[in-house]
């Protein structure tokens, strides 16, 4: 029992982590119809500027920690937004090239952090209570599952509201459903664009701090192996979205922690059939929409 | 520089060529404002395709485009709509998870741009929101507000259609098959809605439409538009009488 709850438990700790990452890549697919590869760049960006600011302070402090989410956030938010405008805008509405570029960014991006910080892992402190575990129904959870739920859960309820309530969201919300219309209202959706990025990097950078605390240490590659995780969890949710990519990412990762658990060590291979099965009876995902 | 007669919509020498093919070929039109203009011919004419350049989604490789003798040719779709051109889309020009009430609104804070705050919430109100509400009870919508905009009647959608173009503040809309897929039933109703849009808000019309008996009783002009060219620009009455549009359109259409 106290093993299911364990598995269980970590599973949507994990799907909150994908989710952080997943979020945005749905939101900038949804909009933009760009496959984001660059994604797991802004992520390691934002892990490797966290440490930095963390290690200055005394990084087993919380307000070191909580300094290096805010540097995170806004680093990754920074970085998605210089790559909207320098490199995305320029290339309005061919997708293929937009797409190509951001996979060259991603990796130019890989070989400039090993340059700066080596391609070996670099340790990084937490505050205590981060190391430390909670009891759940005889399970030992870790601490750091707990702070990845309640980012994820403060992420969807924010981007709810905002997309649901406010003038932009609306914006953003009818730009996803039929582009051309919007801009036929005299919307420029290039301001949408630039912000949907800002917001997924954000996200992005949030999650590559806490990645790293979830791994326990920061390397060029953190992004790119949740990068594979977050494109299937967008793919099985419906690229596009949001409540999509919040279901399919506790879902994924709760069926691998299953699978490495009790088939094994499995867990990946059970994602991509999993993946594979999705793709086959419902090719649009779970909550995408139907191509005509 | 002004003109005697100012034109709502002046094109001049419009062409389009894509690889090889000629999609528009020299059109000359000259649209007084307050008119209520049909265009019409057989499929593959290139009705759309002017629609969409006089919109900015295409660019023309030839000729000029001016909305209230200003020359819009090289300006951006949404420059165009900020001033004063709206339109619909042949398929759809909604947003179907958005609410009929969100769908309108959309269009009325866009044309109220720039003096609000886009992150600002929207009370129920607001301007905009008042204009939205405005538009969906001239349509006879308002009970539908709150309903998914993919969820109601396809009449209702046309009539949707029309109430985001009245809350906007386009002068000059180019109505892309406002009628299409629509029953009988719902017809009449439309109409009056195409008038309200031409005569209660003032907007100059254009508008592509298959039912001809429909345009022909409700248009003042009529162009007729062959193989990118146009081929007659006259009243309803005299074009159903033209033997060079029954022999290009209407005999092809039977």
């Amino acid at each position: 029992m106290s093993t299911l709850v364990l598995v269980l438990l970590t599973g949507i700790g994990l799907g909150a982590l994908y989710f952080l990452v997943a979020s945005g890549l749905s939101l900038i697919y949804g909009l933009m119809h760009v496959l984001n590869f660059a994604h797991g760049a802004f992520l390691t960006l934002g892990a490797f500027m966290g440490f930095e600011v963390a290690r200055r302070l005394d990084s087993t402090s919380w307000w070191a920690f909580a300094v290096s989410i805010l540097v995170g956030g806004l680093v990754g938010a920074g970085v998605a937004a210089l790559t909207e405008l320098a490199l995305i805008r320029p290339l309005y509405e061919r997708h293929i090239e937009q797409v190509l570029v951001t996979v060259g960014l991603a990796f130019a991006a890989v070989a400039l952090y090993e340059g700066i910080w080596g391609s070996d892992p670099i340790y990084i402190q937490a505050p205590a209570w981060m190391r430390e575990t909670t009891g759940v129904l005889g399970a030992q959870v870790p601490n750091t599952y707990w702070v990845l739920m309640a980012a994820a859960t403060a992420l969807l309820i924010s981007l709810v509201v905002f997309l649901r309530y406010t003038r932009f969201g609306t914006i953003i919300r009818a730009g996803v459903e039929n582009r051309a219309m919007v801009t036929a209202l005299g919307i420029d959706v290039r301001t949408a664009f630039l912000l949907v990025f800002a917001i997924g990097g954000s996200a992005a950078g949030v999650g590559g701090v806490l990645a790293a605390h979830y791994t326990g240490y920061v390397s060029a590659h953190l992004g790119s192996t949740l990068l594979i995780f977050a494109f299937i969890v967008t793919v099985i949710g419906g690229l596009g979205s949001l409540p999509g990519a919040a279901i399919a990412s506790v879902m994924v990762a709760v069926l691998q922690q299953f699978a490495n658990y009790y088939m094994g060590g499995t867990g990946d291979i059970i994602v991509v059939v999993a993946l594979a099965g999705v793709l086959l009876v419902r090719p649009s995902g779970l909550l995408g929409r139907r191509f005509a | 520089m002004s003109t005697a007669v100012p034109s709502a919509l002046r094109i001049e020498g419009l062409g389009l060529k894509i690889g090889g093919a000629t999609i528009l070929d020299g059109i000359d039109l000259d649209i007084p404002p307050g008119s209520l203009v049909g265009v019409i011919g057989p499929n593959g004419a290139g009705k759309t395709t002017l629609f969409n350049a006089i919109s900015g989604v295409v660019t023309p490789t030839s000729g000029r485009v001016l909305m209230d003798d200003r020359d819009i040719t090289g300006t951006s779709v949404p420059a165009r709509a900020r001033a004063g051109l709206g339109r619909t889309f042949q398929t759809s020009s909604n947003f179907p998870r958005l609410s009929v009430l969100e769908n309108v609104r959309v269009a009325a804070q866009a044309s109220r741009g720039g003096s609000y705050s886009l992150l600002r919430f929207p009370r129920g109100d607001d301007a905009a929101t008042a204009a939205a509400r405005d538009a969906l009870a001239q349509v006879g919508l308002e009970h539908r507000a709150h309903v998914p905009a993919g969820d109601i009647s396809h009449g209702d959608k046309r009539k949707l259609e029309i109430a985001v173009l009245l809350a906007t503040d386009a002068r000059l809309v180019l109505l892309d098959e406002p009628m299409a897929g629509v029953g009988s039933g719902d017809v009449p109703g439309l109409v009056e809605r195409i008038r309200d849009l031409h005569q209660v808000k003032g907007c100059t019309v254009l508008m592509v439409e298959h039912h001809l008996e429909v345009l022909m009783g409700l248009v003042e002009r009529v162009a007729v538009l062959v193989a990118g060219r146009i081929v007659a620009f006259d009243t309803p009455e005299r074009i159903m009488a033209d033997p060079r549009v029954q022999a290009a359109y209407l005999g092809s259409a039977a």
